[in-house]
């Protein structure tokens, strides 16, 4: 085996700051406040956690629980980087290339699971562990990446911070709410989007009886499976949207596994999240901030431990898991009846 | 299609078999599409995984931590505890030997060779403790909070020698100008056994040893039959008295003690000191997860594909460079994976044609799936 499995390498690989830290790192200001700093990069670094965890609520509101997140974050993040080394044309088009190519292959991805756990029959846990094995940071993502020579340089096309209306500047929420990249922007529509679709539309409701109540929603004329398959690959689309950021924002040079776990962060978050997007876009934030913190306390000189600054996301989700387990939870809040459960017709 | 009452036998010999050819031809597409010559490849594999002058030695040596993780993940599997944490297991058991051997170094070598088994199975368990306590009596999700904990361990293993001045790193010397680890005296070096051509290095003879021990432990004692009974109808052994968490905590305890195993083997048998980068990139961990699963949770089986992943490992170290691309082997892993449990289905099933009757979308199948109780509302 030659690179981490899953992205452990990642954890020694990128320990200096990434690219996209220093622009946001430095405000004018009010906007210099520390607390401001870690809010925007919390926006920023949150961002991928937001759409990945997303499109895990999305499949697991249709009763499919996938764990090959990483691995389809992964598998978009080499797409995606692939594209824009090799795309030529306009920037923009590029770019767009970039992004459509990332979604396509975390679809590819969750569609391999689709067919394990639908089709075949094979237990939803193992095969999500399977796809990240498979698609993960010592697999296909890696091996792709060495065969298209992807570390040859940067991958040359950037999501750029959008300034709306001049508004960027505003005291606090200038830089939170109005710097940020269009992938962030495009995150926040789809938060509002999946609430109308889950809470306000009938395909909605018939995705959310069939995570519900499968024998229910297939008395009713709805298709269980095709459901299943339908939102299962749209959660992969929207993994290796998430995994696209990594090299289009803030990873610039690949590194394999340069996800480096998030994917499994963003798992919790769905649970952290009691599987609504509203709270979900509350977790990727919280999240986003501990992770920024690591690279806004090493730009201010702050003492603290490199190690145990990277190991706080990961230390958190086991408290915040550990938290909302224990507590209402317990009554499987929010959690489709029928998660992880295979519906067959007829079994009784 | 409907589901089949009995196995026969020769399906139990072909399904695997087929699943092997079916990864087998998707991983030369996968190769052929990347313009890289499949059979060359996997005879180059086959060559210096197996074949080769002294390629079996270098094979048992990778499948020493290989057996550890891949016994880890199929005993706490086998209850249905999902660790995925055996690289963080694995990881932390390697500093408790390291540790153990930088203090009894000098001993007898028996005693530094046990006291370093201890100390990493110790270790190991102890971080698989956190996660096995959190999921007996707070019910948190195991298969997080483990990962979650690889990363941890990582950087743990990473601070002692790169972030603070402990004494698991070498301060003197070339320590100076590079961080490094303290490498253990000679006489902590773990002895090896030469069977004909073929050299056994002393961790996979504990392997194999603890792979007979989980074998027995999990079919003929009173545990094993709790664990089997808790995995396969959780509320029949809370009916029957058993204590579900108790046995859950000791099980994935258990379960990270074996990975633990496996960085003392890997500290005793090849690196003799604290390396966090080499075990971050082995990926041990993830590795058992595959043996685990192609070895269908038996600790026995779990010896046989330890080796075949290890020549496979082997020949991927060996191997790589410009026709061999780092995550070649991970990908061939993860086909034999995916093959393999797709493969299932033919084993659990049988396809039927019933004149006179309309296949839908969704084949009915009678019974359930093997899934837990009460799966189907």
């Amino acid at each position: 085996m030659n690179a981490a499995a899953l992205g452990l390498v990642d954890l020694l690989a990128t320990t200096d700051a990434p690219v996209g830290v220093t622009e946001l790192a430095s405000g004018r200001g009010v906007n210099d406040n520390i607390f401001v700093v870690i809010a925007v990069s919390a926006v920023f670094y949150g961002t991928p956690l937001l759409l990945a965890a997303l499109g895990e609520m999305l499949t697991e509101r249709s009763g499919v629980l996938n764990l090959g997140v990483e691995g389809m974050m992964l598998m978009g993040a080499a797409a995606c980087a692939w594209t824009s080394l090799n795309a030529g044309g306009p920037g923009w088009l590029a770019l767009v290339l970039a992004l459509l190519a990332a979604m396509a292959a975390g679809g590819v991805a969750a569609l391999v699971h689709a067919v394990l756990v639908l089709t075949f029959k094979v237990e939803q846990i193992v095969s999500g562990l399977a796809i990240t094995i498979l698609a993960g940071a010592a697999g296909l993502s890696s091996f792709l990446a060495n065969t298209w020579d992807l570390g040859r340089g940067p991958v040359r096309h950037r999501l750029d911070l959008i300034e709306v209306a001049g508004l960027g500047d505003l005291p606090v929420v200038g830089p939170i709410l109005f710097r940020q990249n269009a992938l962030t922007y495009a995150s926040w529509l789809l938060v509002v989007g999946l609430w109308w679709y889950l809470f306000r539309s009938r395909p909605g409701l018939h995705l959310r009886a069939v995570g519900e109540s499968p024998a229910t929603a297939d008395a009713m004329g709805i298709g269980v499976v095709r459901s299943r398959y339908l939102h299962t690959v749209a959660g992969g689309c929207l993994a290796g949207l998430g995994g696209s950021f990594y090299p289009l924002a803030i990873i610039p040079l690949w590194s394999d596994g340069l996800t480096g776990g998030r994917g499994w962060i963003a798992l919790a978050l769905v649970i952290f999240g009691f599987w609504r997007p509203e709270l979900i876009l509350v977790g990727a934030y919280l999240f986003g901030a501990f992770v920024s913190l690591s690279f806004t306390l090493q730009a201010r000189d702050v003492e603290v431990s490199t190690q145990l600054l990277d190991s706080l996301p990961y230390l958190m989700t086991i408290v915040v898991l550990v938290v909302v387990s224990a507590g209402w939870a317990r009554r499987r809040l929010g959690a489709p009846a029928a998660l992880g459960q295979p519906y067959e017709r007829e079994a009784r | 299609m409907e589901r089949r009452i009995d196995r026969p036998r020769w399906l139990t010999v072909a399904v695997p078999l087929a699943s092997l050819v079916a990864a087998l031809v998707t991983g030369a597409v996968v190769l052929a599409a990347a313009g890289k010559d499949p059979f060359a490849t996997y005879d180059r594999i086959l060559q210096r995984g197996f074949l080769a002058d002294g390629a079996l030695s270098a094979t048992l040596v990778a499948a020493s931590p290989l057996l550890f993780t891949g016994l880890a993940a199929a005993v706490a599997f086998r209850m249905g505890i999902f660790n995925i944490g055996g690289e963080g297991q694995l990881v932390v058991g390697a500093i408790g030997a390291t540790w153990a051997g930088l203090t009894v170094g000098d001993g007898p070598v028996g005693v530094t060779i046990v006291a370093m088994l201890v100390a990493g199975g110790l270790a190991g368990a102890a971080w698989a403790g956190i996660a096995a306590a959190l999921r007996a009596w707070l019910r948190t999700n195991e298969i997080i909070t483990t990962l979650m904990l690889n990363y941890v361990a990582l950087n743990l293993a990473t601070y002692l020698i790169f972030g603070s001045r402990s004494p698991w790193r070498k301060l003197d010397g070339s320590g100076l100008m590079f961080p490094q680890g303290k490498p253990l005296p000679d006489r902590a070096e773990w002895p090896s056994f030469t069977v004909g051509d073929v050299v056994l290095p002393l961790g996979f003879v504990v392997g194999a040893v603890v792979a007979v021990g989980l074998f027995v432990l999990l079919r003929s004692t009173r545990f094993g039959f709790e664990v089997r009974v808790i995995g396969d109808e959780p509320r029949a052994a809370r009916h029957a008295g058993m204590r579900t968490r108790r046995v859950t905590f000791v099980l994935l305890a258990l379960s990270g003690a074996v990975a633990g195993l496996g960085g003392a083997s890997d500290v005793g048998d090849t690196r003799q000191v604290l390396d966090p980068k080499a075990l971050g990139q082995a990926g041990y961990g993830y590795a058992g997860i595959v043996v685990a699963a192609l070895a269908r949770l038996n600790p026995l089986a779990v010896v046989v594909v330890a080796i075949v992943m290890g020549g496979l490992a082997n020949a991927g170290r060996a191997l790589q460079g410009p026709d061999f691309p780092a995550g070649l082997v991970g990908t061939l892993q993860g086909l034999l994976l995916v093959c393999t449990l797709a493969g299932e289905l033919f084993s659990r099933y049988r396809i039927r044609r019933t004149p006179g009757l309309q296949l839908s979308d969704d084949p009915p199948a009678p019974a359930d799936d093997g899934a837990p109780a009460g799966a189907t509302a």
